[in-house]
């Protein structure tokens, strides 16, 4: 049985309908990525999924219960974690504080400092900022808070919604090599990306998202290698 | 020279009072991002639960209200504490209550709407404060609860020109009691985890949210966190002007002059709003004293202008921040 199971939602922004019904599972211990344009619906369908809309009509379950039409924190609370688009660092707030709020629903102590030795030893540049303000981060350093912070809710699904978005090359690097170390550790993940090249070498399996409906999915190896998705999204002629 | 103790002293009693005020606000719009017309009310009915609290608690103890007020015994002093908590709950589930069936509903409604409502339930608890089976329509004279002991008191000058200045205890306890509430206000705020929640959620409801924050109960919690403020600062004021007036200019006044201080120290921004309670009340006091009495609530305003002209954000409040 997966861990996530998206049957048929469908998403409307007032009359302009985001998501067409789509369809897609993520199982236990794997990297999904979905992939695809600018509009495409890729973080309409994160947010749906961590409640922040609701979907029009369509399923959502997690962990076997159904999961739609729930609060945000309630879903946030099973330990299904989104890290949103920018970030969302509290800039108000220090770094070891946004590290805390991460683990706000937990009281397990001994463990949420494990998981924040952890998540440190990840980041060590997080480490050295602990006592700064958030909001005096570079893109770099608050795209690796807010995944750390997200280590410290001890996610069984973790939804990254473009942890690429802004950031050097080489920081991407870091980032994705940190996704997979994560995922090898039993996380399982769910990466929303515009940068196909670098999801599709990270995810095990993805799928194409145009205009609110599923227009491929299968491999990531494969889907790397077909034609159509190169010419679309790897900048291949 | 003893004027000038004087007047600080008054500027220090009312300002703390203002500070205490300008916190539910900035509380609130910290929070909401709309301004909660209603809270002034709250400070109004803190004053009016602290007086029918002691008219039915005082005469028990002796407090024989058909004799004249000079004749009547001072009641326990533990009764002043018990009268502001008393006033405080009561305060703190009404602010609660208001929350829950005015405002949620509205959550997702535009910020006007919002507004407009709090409007309406500002209009509602005047009027109904007004019932004669609740508060009524005549002023009352809040009973004595605090001896008018002079805790010290300092001759300036000598002979004819001689003129004293004396530290009330009612002044000492004005300011001693919102000292203590705003120090465990920034202990609560700054030091825990559900105020490290609450500035989370004021910065971003959303993503507060989804750090499995109920972001709801978060509201609530700083409604009833304003509330209670707010009737302490009711009680306080009593404990100071005895004469409790129906919805009268001066609670109007009192809380219009609370939300600029809330504004001049930077709305949204708590340590602010005590910071602007001062301001406020030094500007009023000492420009009452010095220029003219008849002019102190044009100061307050005026200050208000020159600072939104100068920094729109208040002294202390940040630029809108910008989205990267």
């Amino acid at each position: 049985m997966p861990l996530l199971s998206i049957t048929d939602l469908s998403v409307s922004y007032g009359s302009i309908q985001a998501l067409r019904g789509i369809s897609l599972h993520v199982d236990e211990g794997e990297i999904v990525t979905l992939i695809g344009g600018n509009g495409a619906g890729k973080s309409t369908t994160l947010r749906t999924i961590s409640g922040l809309l609701s979907p029009r009509s369509g399923t959502i379950e997690f962990d076997g219960h159904m999961i739609q039409g729930q609060p945000p924190h309630g879903i946030a609370q099973s330990r299904l974690i989104h890290v949103p688009e920018g970030r969302g660092i509290f800039a108000n707030l220090t770094v070891e504080e946004n590290l805390q709020l991460g683990a706000y629903f937990r009281h397990d102590k001994a463990a949420i400092r494990a998981d924040r030795e952890r998540a440190l030893t990840l980041f060590p540049r997080v480490h050295e900022r602990l006592q700064q303000q958030a909001g005096t981060l570079s893109g770099g350093e608050q795209q690796m808070l807010a995944i750390a912070r997200a280590l410290l809710a001890r996610p069984k699904l973790l939804m990254l919604d473009e942890p690429s978005l802004g950031l050097a090359p080489q920081i991407v690097q870091t980032i994705f090599q940190v996704i997979r170390e994560i995922n090898q550790e039993g996380t399982t993940i769910l990466l929303v990306e515009q940068n196909a090249s670098m999801a599709l070498q990270v995810a095990h399996r993805a799928y194409v998202l145009e205009v609110g409906s599923i227009q491929m999915e299968g491999d990531a190896k494969q889907l790397a290698a077909s034609d159509d998705v190169r010419k679309a999204y790897l900048g291949a002629h | 020279m003893a004027d000038f103790t004087q007047t600080l002293m008054t500027a220090v009693a009312i300002g703390s009072l203002y500070a205490l005020i300008a916190l539910g606000y900035t509380m609130v719009y910290g929070i909401l991002k709309f301004i909660n017309f209603a809270h002034s009310d709250i400070v109004v009915l803190g004053a009016w639960i602290s007086y029918t609290t002691s008219r039915w608690l005082l005469p028990y103890f002796g407090v024989d209200f058909s004799v004249s007020a000079a004749d009547r015994p001072l009641p326990p002093l533990w009764i002043a504490p018990v009268i502001l908590i008393i006033s405080m709950l009561t305060c703190g589930i009404i602010g609660f209550v208001i929350e829950r069936l005015a405002y949620r509903p509205l959550r997702r409604a535009p910020r006007l709407n919002v507004l407009i409502t709090a409007i309406g339930v500002s209009l509602l608890l005047q009027n109904l404060g007004q019932l004669h089976f609740l508060f009524g329509t005549s002023p009352q004279t809040m009973p004595i609860l605090l001896p008018n002991w002079e805790l010290a008191s300092f001759t300036f000058g000598s002979g004819e020109s001689a003129s004293r200045v004396v530290i009330s205890f009612v002044d000492t306890m004005i300011f001693a009691t919102s000292a203590t509430l705003m120090l465990v206000l920034e202990y609560l705020v700054f030091r825990t985890k559900l105020g490290t929640a609450m500035r989370a959620v004021s910065f971003n409801t959303d993503t507060a949210a989804l750090m499995g924050i109920p972001v709801d109960r978060v509201i609530s919690f700083t409604f009833v966190l304003g509330s209670m403020l707010a009737a302490a600062a009711g009680f306080l004021q009593v404990m100071k002007y005895p004469l409790n007036q129906p919805a009268h200019t001066v609670w109007v006044l009192l809380g219009l002059k609370a939300f600029v201080a809330a504004v001049i120290g930077g709305i949204g921004n708590v340590r602010g709003a005590v910071l602007g309670g001062f301001v406020i009340a030094f500007v009023e006091q000492f420009g009452a004293f010095y220029i003219s009495s008849q002019y102190r609530d044009v100061y307050v305003f005026a200050l208000l202008i020159g600072i939104l002209l100068v920094k729109p954000t208040g002294l202390l409040g940040s630029p809108l921040r910008e989205k990267v």
